[in-house]
């Protein structure tokens, strides 16, 4: 009976949070910001809203990938009760809008210029049928490499800029009695290596053609085979305990002085800095071996979801119009290890990897070279990456099987993945 | 409640049996119980078989990333049986499977047929053998991939005495890396077992035994042809529930290996998993979950039928 009675009052009370959801001028705003310093992030723009006179309701789902944020969105959806924002990047903004669930923000985007504010890139993964659905909250970079400076000095290398160079280095570390290449064995860290290493060695042109148009020429040609042979080179820098590493114990490696390089995105500095090392110093950073004239990209953003009441409507511009301002970009940016979503601010507070970062980002929308990461959802849609992922993943822990099978499956994961 | 309806009811109406029987709290009697089951019966048809009519419905459509009623045949289980990973997780279920469910038996047996010599202490090594079962798989998995990491647990620590050529690097080894689950459900599950055999045994009449001995068998041959044919019924619910964990094993897989080296680890649950929910998948997914479903049935119910069938004879 007292078990009866507890889940009537759980029902009640969750009936109450549910009747709450839906209060009008406030915006609720699902993410997986949830680590320290993100919290801390997300929380500056909770109290930009709050300082307008906005209601903030946070809803943030741990887990970080987003995984589980992205499964409770979709339940949300369906039950036909979305929050106001979510959390939602790349192709996928463009699923959600073929939905048709997403409101515009073409007002905001007008009133504050984002058409020459935001890198034509960056501006389409943010638009959907022409219309602005959702605004950028930073850009990371996928194709750095990180460095420990005394096991180089050790070694007695320096930083490679080319594939070549990241081989010959790395037999010098090995000798020397480190490991290389610190890498964790799960499948979306062998696709970051994996589209770095191709990057690296046959262009931003060809990554164009073969992880974002999925041209089956180009995935099952030559310069596939040779871009997975490099891949395949790399795991001769790597050691044997790699198999289902987190990123970040990998990451730890370099830093302990244990490993000399890792290929990362650029969250990798959250930790370089959080065990106290100064960028340029105690790290250093580089473009991927080959890559210093690419940029590939994974920017985070919030997509706004249609409302039909015009309180809600007027705080989700609010929100989408404060996540562009400089206070939360800087701020959020500081803490996330990324650069800013507008290459228009005053970069003096971020450390040299981010000045860098944000050099290259730049220069690349300009001439050539900043394309979409594939291995972070970027790129392709869901299905087709999972695919891509797949052949990636195998081809790299099979030692029998020849790049030349790999690049065949490639195309016909393009191919098969979806209806 | 059942005890005192009745005297309620001879005390209300003294007028005989005829008239017990038209009584409203006769009737509600004979209601009661189906009233009292009926929302759980209801619950489960609903959540359990309706949700699994539904995952069949939507395995024939060509749902993406929310479910749609775009129907496509069984266009889904064709995709599915050209998917190279998904043959992947089905072999490794098999093997799985097999492996665990047989040597799960076979130590379990053997353990619970040792406990049962009538030694000293049983009471603290039974419980040493049946605490791996209270840990969750999470926890066996993790343990397990430190004990397993080449260069964290076991190689590292023969290597570290001084056997230098010694290997033990399964959990890296794409070919091997799917005996590493056996390994580590084996640990956690064959106390379980050794506990249900024991209890078994114990039921077992001591005359039977005896007689046996009389008759001048060896202790071998008494369990092999005396002992275990009365544990029929313990194979069966030892097997019932093995067969079910391992199929529905999934949180060992991410904990141990996380389907990985590359997707060598994989079973049907993990796949299933990936493909509806972090793919955006839900048709091949669906479709996934229905044909586990159908490995399911294949193996239960011809199992069941045969057993439930010779307990009625017998």
């Amino acid at each position: 009976m007292s078990t009866l009675k507890k889940t009537t009052l759980a029902l009640a009370l969750a009936g109450a949070t549910l009747a709450t959801t839906a209060q009008a001028s406030e915006v609720e705003v699902l993410h997986w910001w949830t680590s320290g310093g993100e919290a801390r992030a997300a929380n500056v723009l909770k109290e930009l809203m709050e300082a307008e006179g906005y209601g903030w309701q946070d809803f943030a789902v741990a887990g970080g990938g987003g995984e589980t944020a992205m499964t409770v969105l979709k339940s949300r959806a369906m039950s036909g009760n979305p929050p106001s924002a979510a959390q939602i990047k790349g192709p996928e903004i463009q699923e959600w809008g073929e939905l048709g669930l997403l409101g515009d923000l073409n007002g905001v985007a007008d009133a504050e210029g984002w058409d020459e504010l935001l890198p034509e890139v960056v501006a389409d993964i943010m638009r959907h049928d022409g219309q602005y659905v959702a605004v950028p909250v930073n850009v990371h970079r996928v194709n750095w490499l990180w460095a420990n400076p005394e096991v180089l000095e050790a070694a007695g290398v320096e930083m490679p800029t080319t594939l070549d160079e990241l081989f010959e280095a790395g037999e010098a570390i090995r000798e020397a009695g480190f490991v290389p290449l610190a890498h964790g064995g799960q499948s979306w860290q062998d696709a970051t290596v994996f589209e770095s290493v191709l990057l690296g060695g046959q262009g931003s042109e060809f990554y164009q053609q073969a992880l974002v148009e999925l041209d089956p020429e180009a995935l099952g040609g030559e310069q596939m085979i040779d871009a997975l042979e490099d891949f395949k080179r790399t795991r001769e820098l790597m050691d044997e305990g790699m198999p289902g590493r987190d990123w970040n114990v990998a990451t730890a490696m370099v830093i302990e002085g244990v490993a000399g390089f890792q290929l990362m995105g650029d969250w990798a500095k959250g930790e370089f800095t959080a065990a106290g090392l100064t960028a340029g110093e105690d790290y250093l950073c580089a473009a991927a071996p080959g890559t210093e004239d690419a940029f590939t990209f994974n920017i985070d953003s919030l997509a706004m979801f249609r409302v039909t009441d015009d309180d809600e409507r007027e705080a989700q511009q609010a929100l989408a119009r404060l996540v562009l301002e400089p206070t939360f970009q800087e701020a959020f940016n500081l803490a996330k290890g990324s650069i800013p979503a507008r290459p228009d601010l005053d970069m003096s507070e971020f450390d040299s990897c981010a000045q860098q970062s944000l050099a290259d980002f730049q220069r690349t929308a300009e001439e050539g070279g900043l394309v979409p990461s594939m291995a972070h959802g970027m790129a392709v849609r869901a299905d087709i990456q999972g695919a891509i992922f797949d052949v990636v993943t195998n081809y790299f822990n099979d030692a029998d099987m020849p790049a030349e099978e790999a690049a065949e499956r490639m195309v016909s994961a393009a191919e098969a993945a979806s209806f | 409640m059942r005890d005192s309806l009745p005297m309620k009811n001879t005390s209300a109406t003294p007028l005989g049996a005829g008239a017990k029987r038209s009584t409203p709290s006769g009737g509600l009697q004979a209601w009661l119980p189906r009233l009292v089951l009926a929302p759980s019966v209801a619950i489960s048809l609903f959540f359990v078989y309706g949700f699994m009519l539904w995952t069949f419905v939507l395995s024939l459509t060509s749902s993406r990333m929310l479910p749609s009623y775009d129907f496509v045949g069984f266009g889904q289980y064709a995709r599915l049986m050209a998917n190279e990973r998904w043959w992947v997780a089905s072999t490794n279920l098999m093997i799985f499977g097999v492996l665990f469910v047989v040597i799960c038996l076979a130590i379990g047996s053997l353990l619970a047929i040792l406990l049962d010599q009538k030694i000293r202490q049983e009471g603290a090594l039974r419980t040493i053998y049946l605490y791996p079962m209270a840990l969750s798989f999470i926890v066996t998995g993790v343990v397990w991939k430190w004990l397993l990491n080449p260069q964290l647990g076991i190689q590292a620590m023969v290597q570290g005495w001084g056997f230098e050529s010694f290997r033990f690097d399964w959990i890296v080894d794409p070919d091997m890396a799917i005996y590493t689950l056996v390994i580590a459900a084996v640990w956690q599950a064959s106390g379980f077992v050794m506990a249900l055999f024991l209890a078994g045994l114990r039921g077992i009449d001591d005359s039977i035994i005896k007689a046996a001995q009389l008759d001048g068998a060896s202790l071998p041959r008494i369990y092999l042809r005396v002992v275990m044919p009365c544990l029929r019924p313990v194979v069966f619910s030892a097997v019932m529930i093995l067969a079910h964990i391992a199929i529905k094993s999934f949180d060992l897989v991410v904990a141990l290996t996380g389907g990985g080296p590359g997707y060598a680890t994989d079973l049907p649950a993990t796949f299933m998993y990936a493909h509806a929910f972090t793919r955006a998948q839900i048709g091949l997914g669906s479709a996934s979950a229905m044909l586990m479903l159908g490995g399911v049935l294949a193996i239960l119910i011809p199992y069941l039928y045969s057993e439930l069938r010779s307990r009625k004879h017998g």
